[in-house]
């Protein structure tokens, strides 16, 4: 009996397992399959054309390109700046302590939330419109907490004696920091940035009103253009055209290039921290 | 007896070594990043109230938290009540729940307790990468494949509904119940599992009987930290639940949750509007439970590692 329900309990949790795993596959292989039936050259460097009907999503792709390296240009700075700040300046007491809970806060801030602050902020407090900086900004607030999170665990994993050893030769601290700390810790910063980038691609709800635009034939020139962006064209695409049956092709085609751009950089994100930690482990 | 402490030429000599003004200066800039999370989150607190406060000149706060009828467009009599969102938020939140908390704790512990090291280092990052397909994308899944076969299964004419949102929202939310549980699941120390399995008990046992007991409270913010995605979810319900905007009836009526009737709405109003203000009420409600569920969550994690220690 007791073996019965230990073998029952056991098969379940592999098959809890394998059910997710196979969710994943089953989600990828069905947009693969679908999506390649429309990819070509003139998918990815045509602009829509025909009310969206034919044509390719090249203002999306780089629209999407464009706004997330905006959001990592904002976030990227300040992000770093604070990870140095708590890993190497910040004494633990109350404030610290605040820092730390309002980073945690923000990581759990429902999308839409960023959408409306980056409304009330950007577009209309600050009078920066609906435009790629508007929604920029509002993405490198919204990547902030995983910047943060990724380049403070890289700068830790920096052992305590090298940081001892260049103050002992009479560095100050932030020559410490930028000489032998900050080097080593480069590609788990960078690791943050990428998956900063992979997150900024995928948001859609915080660009909907602060700069997405419905349809762009053309690349923004400027900061103070909007964009089309490939989420939001999968969004349009599957749920508000006027023929969705007959766009349904291009709607699987835009979810596997979006797919592939987020898991290109994901998959790049990881080979960074594996051989990080590697190097890390073969130095110790 | 206090020994004033004595100067040395050498601590002279460091001191005066050269001004540390470039040193302050580069440490403020560094703590102005640092607290500018802090601003942040006090700036979407204060922006919200403050747009959603003006809602209330012209809508009773009553009606707002009241009715049940959400309704700005009207041209017979504009209606402004939240439960009917909360009620399908809820409704939504907790379908999700009911797939992620099995399926989850199932998952973490397998790959904490049961998982070969090689199975494990596959499946961790197969677990991150479903964390990492965009919610739209899973909306477009919900549209084109969970959406017609509940209307197969069910026999109704189209399947977006609370139903198709759960199920969608539990894939969403299932990474990070997996790695937070699966964290809780790790960090009961070792010499409980070995304890019980001295004294006689078989893995499944020692895993019901000790480690998730040892792990519970930690296994409860995971969950909880899991919910506040599920609840914070926007794109995802938006194109799967069929955003109708009455009070749910059902697991397979459509419903419109709180994120969903702000997405749809706000680019519709004209700004400064009641109905705009009102928007951002619900907002700055949606955030207010969003915020107490992960504070919630933090301070049950909180306590557990206190008492570790």
């Amino acid at each position: 009996m007791k073996r019965l329900w230990s073998l029952l309990g056991r098969s379940y949790l592999v098959l809890a397992t394998a059910a997710v795993v196979a969710v994943l596959l089953g989600l990828l292989a069905h947009i693969a399959a679908q999506g390649w039936e429309v990819m070509g050259w003139e998918f990815l460097t045509a602009p829509p054309r025909k009310g969206m009907t034919q044509g390719g999503i090249f203002p999306a792709i780089a629209g999407t390109t464009l706004v997330s390296l905006l959001t990592v240009a904002f976030s990227l700075p300040l992000g770093v700046g604070a990870a140095i700040y708590l890993s190497e300046y910040a004494p633990d007491r109350a404030a610290t302590r605040g820092i730390r809970l309002a980073i945690r806060n923000l990581s759990g801030v429902p999308s839409v939330v960023w959408g409306l602050f980056g409304v009330v902020l950007f577009v209309d407090l600050l009078g920066l419109g609906t435009s790629l900086l508007s929604a920029g900004l509002t993405l490198g607030l919204l990547t902030l907490p995983w910047i943060i999170t990724a380049s403070e665990e890289a700068l830790r994993a920096v052992p305590r004696s090298v940081r001892d050893g260049a103050l002992a030769l009479g560095a100050t601290p932030w020559q410490a920091t930028r000489t032998v700390v900050l080097p080593p810790a480069l590609p788990g910063i960078l690791t943050g940035a990428i998956l900063g980038l992979s997150r900024a691609a995928g948001e859609t709800a915080p660009i909907l009103f602060t700069g997405v635009a419905f349809y762009l034939p053309f690349v923004p020139g400027s900061l103070g253009d909007q964009f089309m962006a490939l989420p939001y064209h999968l969004y349009i695409l599957s749920t508000q055209h006027h023929s969705i049956q007959t766009v349904r092709p291009l709607a699987y085609g835009t979810a596997l290039v979006l797919v592939g751009l987020v898991f290109t950089l994901n998959l790049g994100a990881f080979a960074v921290r594996s051989r990080m930690r590697r190097r890390l482990e073969s130095a110790r | 007896m206090d020994v004033p402490p004595t100067r040395t030429a050498a601590d002279a000599s460091l001191a005066n070594r050269r001004p540390r003004w470039g040193e302050r200066l580069v440490e403020l800039a560094l703590a102005g990043c640092g607290y500018a999370s802090v601003l942040v989150l006090g700036g979407i607190f204060a922006l919200l109230l403050w747009q959603g406060a003006q809602a209330f000149r012209e809508v009773p706060l009553r009606e707002f938290l009241l009715s049940v009828r959400w309704d700005p467009t009207s041209p017979v009599e504009a209606g402004y009540g939240l439960w009917a969102m909360v009620a399908s938020t809820a409704l939504v939140t907790l379908g999700s729940m009911a797939v992620v908390v099995p399926v989850g704790l199932g998952v973490a512990a397998y790959l904490s307790e049961f998982a070969s090291p090689r199975a494990r280092e596959l499946l961790k990052p197969a677990i991150e990468m479903l964390a990492a397909v965009p919610s739209v994308v899973v909306g477009f899944i919900g549209i084109v494949v969970v959406g017609p076969w509940i209307a197969r299964t069910f026999g109704l004419p189209n399947g977006l509904n609370a139903l198709n949102g759960s199920l969608l929202l539990a894939v969403m939310a299932l990474p990070t119940a997996v790695s937070l549980s699966e964290d809780a699941l790790r960090s009961v120390p070792r010499e409980y599992r070995l304890a019980s399995l001295a004294l006689g008990a078989n893995p499944w046992e020692t895993l019901l009987k000790v480690t998730i007991p040892a792990a519970a409270p930690g296994l409860l913010a995971a969950m909880m930290l899991a919910m506040g995605r599920a609840i914070g979810e926007t794109m995802t319900v938006l194109m799967a639940c069929g955003n109708a905007p009455a009070f749910p009836d059902g697991l397979l009526s459509a419903v419109r949750t709180m994120t969903a009737t702000i997405a749809i709405e706000l680019g519709e109003v004209p700004h400064g509007t009641a109905h705009y203000h009102a928007l951002f009420a619900v907002g700055f409600a949606l955030f207010a439970i969003s915020f107490g569920v992960n504070w919630a969550a933090d301070r049950v994690l909180r306590r557990f590692q206190g008492g570790r220690r």
